[in-house]
């Protein structure tokens, strides 16, 4: 007898959106301290021919597992190319070679920039968090930007500590002046549910709820006034094969 | 030809109290032993330069050895936060460490105008953010087209070390596998040590691997494990288990010194 599966919890629900923004991508990057389960999850069930890049250099890793670091060696191992930081930089992501980029943050504006350097002062910081990586110079380059960050009002706030990364900046014509080719922040995927910036005004609106998800509690985790879509959605639950899928991979 | 020698005496005659140092490798090839060995010789005040600082220049800041620390991101791959680099920027435990803060594009386009002696690089980045005031970038105009570029100086270390798998007994060595800035940092820097995992009579060149000439380095000493928990491709695995490990010894001081003392500082040099 098989006992049926628990269903999916938030946080999978949240990897598994993530996964199906990648269906017709052809290369997706994949920065430090970013869990690549959903890149992974991607390549194996919609998207074969998906270039995983990582910031280590490895471009075209084939992983069978999801690695702890962005430097495994299995991803090199399994790479089409492995190139040195310099050249990643100015060679790849420079030029804008790299279509989609997942990016996290600890802090999140309503123009989609981004806080991972301090919460609080800069010189007398309350938490020091790590740094910028390479987060600026992927989201001013790569064709599109994805958030993967968990939902709560420490997350999203009004405004941010720290700008380490340029979403919209402060109004639309921001990016364009700053000489930045990617086109920016397409989509903040959280445990609640989708926020995609406003086409006009760049502000980020909600634009799903998860299955089970209240959009004023949604409101609630927000630390800044969220719109809501006049079309809003409710997220397509995870399929059978997609859970089963994720669940296979994060227990190697 | 590079100058084969010892570990401690290679860390004995490179580095001085004071010095920048660089101790290279992108998640591979991380330099440990070495790093291990500046501290058992009490080396202090230093100038730490690092992408990535790792549980390395954790360790390093947690035994107070660094004056001042330049990266561009301080975290526990894949894990979380460096306890020892939070404790010191945040509680100036157990010394105030100066910090000097850049993007990877901006720290990996330092190095390469470090090896290739120019003053600075020039690059698109930083711009828009709240790094600009914080840090050392500039802003230049293109002579050809007019457009406005970000412009990092160079960087070039008093010492420059890495980690690679092998060395001929020409100090000729190869290295594969992610190559990280290994090859910027010994070329950009003022006195350069490279430790490996082996010696050998004679390389067998590997299609894709980097290869620096032993006339280009200073010294080259065997440090076999050198790398770990960091890895070696082909020759040690990475052991996460440790970086995971790491995260429970560093949160508390004392356990941190205890677990120092006793796995860093009493143990004879490797290699």
């Amino acid at each position: 007898m098989t006992v049926a599966a628990p269903p999916a919890s938030l946080e999978e629900l949240q990897t598994i959106v993530a996964a199906r923004l990648l269906r017709d991508a052809t290369s997706v990057f994949i920065g430090v301290g970013r869990p690549s389960t959903a890149a992974i999850l991607a390549q194996r069930i919609f998207n074969p021919d998906l270039i995983l890049v990582y910031e280590s250099g490895t471009i075209g890793a084939k992983p069978a597992r999801v690695p702890l670091s962005i430097g495994d060696g299995e991803l090199a191992e399994t790479a089409d190319a492995v190139v040195s930081v310099p050249e990643m930089f100015n060679y790849w992501i420079g030029p804008g070679r790299i279509d989609v980029a997942f990016l996290g943050a600890a802090q999140i504006d309503r123009f989609a920039n981004l806080n991972s350097t301090v919460i609080g002062d800069y010189l007398r910081p309350k938490t020091r968090l790590p740094g910028a990586g390479g987060a600026p110079e992927v989201a001013a380059s790569c064709g599109k930007v994805v958030i993967i960050a968990p939902h709560s009002r420490r997350t999203f706030v009004e405004e941010l500590d720290f700008r380490t990364t340029v979403g919209f900046g402060a109004k639309p014509e921001d990016r364009q002046r700053l000489g930045f080719p990617g086109a920016g922040p397409c989509a903040v995927i959280t445990d609640l549910g989708v926020l995609e910036p406003d086409p006009e005004s760049c502000l980020l609106i909600l634009t799903a709820i998860h299955p089970g998800v209240e959009v004023e509690q949604v409101r609630d985790a927000t630390g800044f006034d969220l719109e809501v879509s006049d079309g809003l959605q409710v997220t397509e639950p995870a399929e059978e094969e997609e859970l089963g899928a994720l669940r296979q991979l994060v227990a190697r | 030809m590079a100058e084969l020698t010892s570990l401690s005496e290679a860390i004995g005659t490179l580095v001085e109290d004071g010095d920048s140092v660089a101790l290279e490798g992108f998640t591979h090839l991380i330099p440990f032993a070495a790093g291990h060995e500046l501290l058992r010789q009490g080396r202090r005040d230093l100038d730490l330069v690092r992408m990535t600082p790792d549980l390395l220049y954790d360790q390093m800041i947690g035994m107070g050895v660094a004056r001042k620390l330049t990266f561009s991101y301080g975290g526990n791959p894949g894990v979380g936060s460096l306890h020892r680099f939070r404790d010191a920027v945040e509680n100036a435990w157990p010394a105030p460490v100066e910090l000097e803060e850049h993007s990877h594009a901006g720290m990996a386009n330092r190095f390469a105008a470090g090896a290739s002696s120019l003053p600075f690089a020039v690059m698109r980045g930083y711009s828009g953010t709240d790094l600009v005031p914080r840090t050392r970038v500039e802003t230049v105009t293109c002579p050809f087209t007019g457009e406005r570029l970000t412009a990092v100086p160079a960087l070039n270390p008093d010492v420059g070390i890495v980690h690679a798998q092998e060395a001929d007994r020409d100090g000729k060595v190869q290295l594969w596998g992610i190559p990280g800035v290994q090859k910027e940092t010994v070329l950009a820097s003022r006195r350069t040590l490279v430790t490996v995992e082996r010696l050998v009579d004679r390389l067998e060149l590997r299609p894709g691997s980097v290869v620096i000439p032993g006339w280009s380095i200073d010294l080259v000493a065997e440090a076999p494990g050198g790398s770990h928990p960091s890895y070696s491709l082909g020759v040690t695995a990475r052991d996460n288990d440790f970086y995971r490990e790491w995260d429970r010894l560093s949160r508390d001081r004392d356990r941190f010194r205890a677990w120092m003392d006793e796995n860093v500082l009493a143990v004879g040099t490797r290699g």
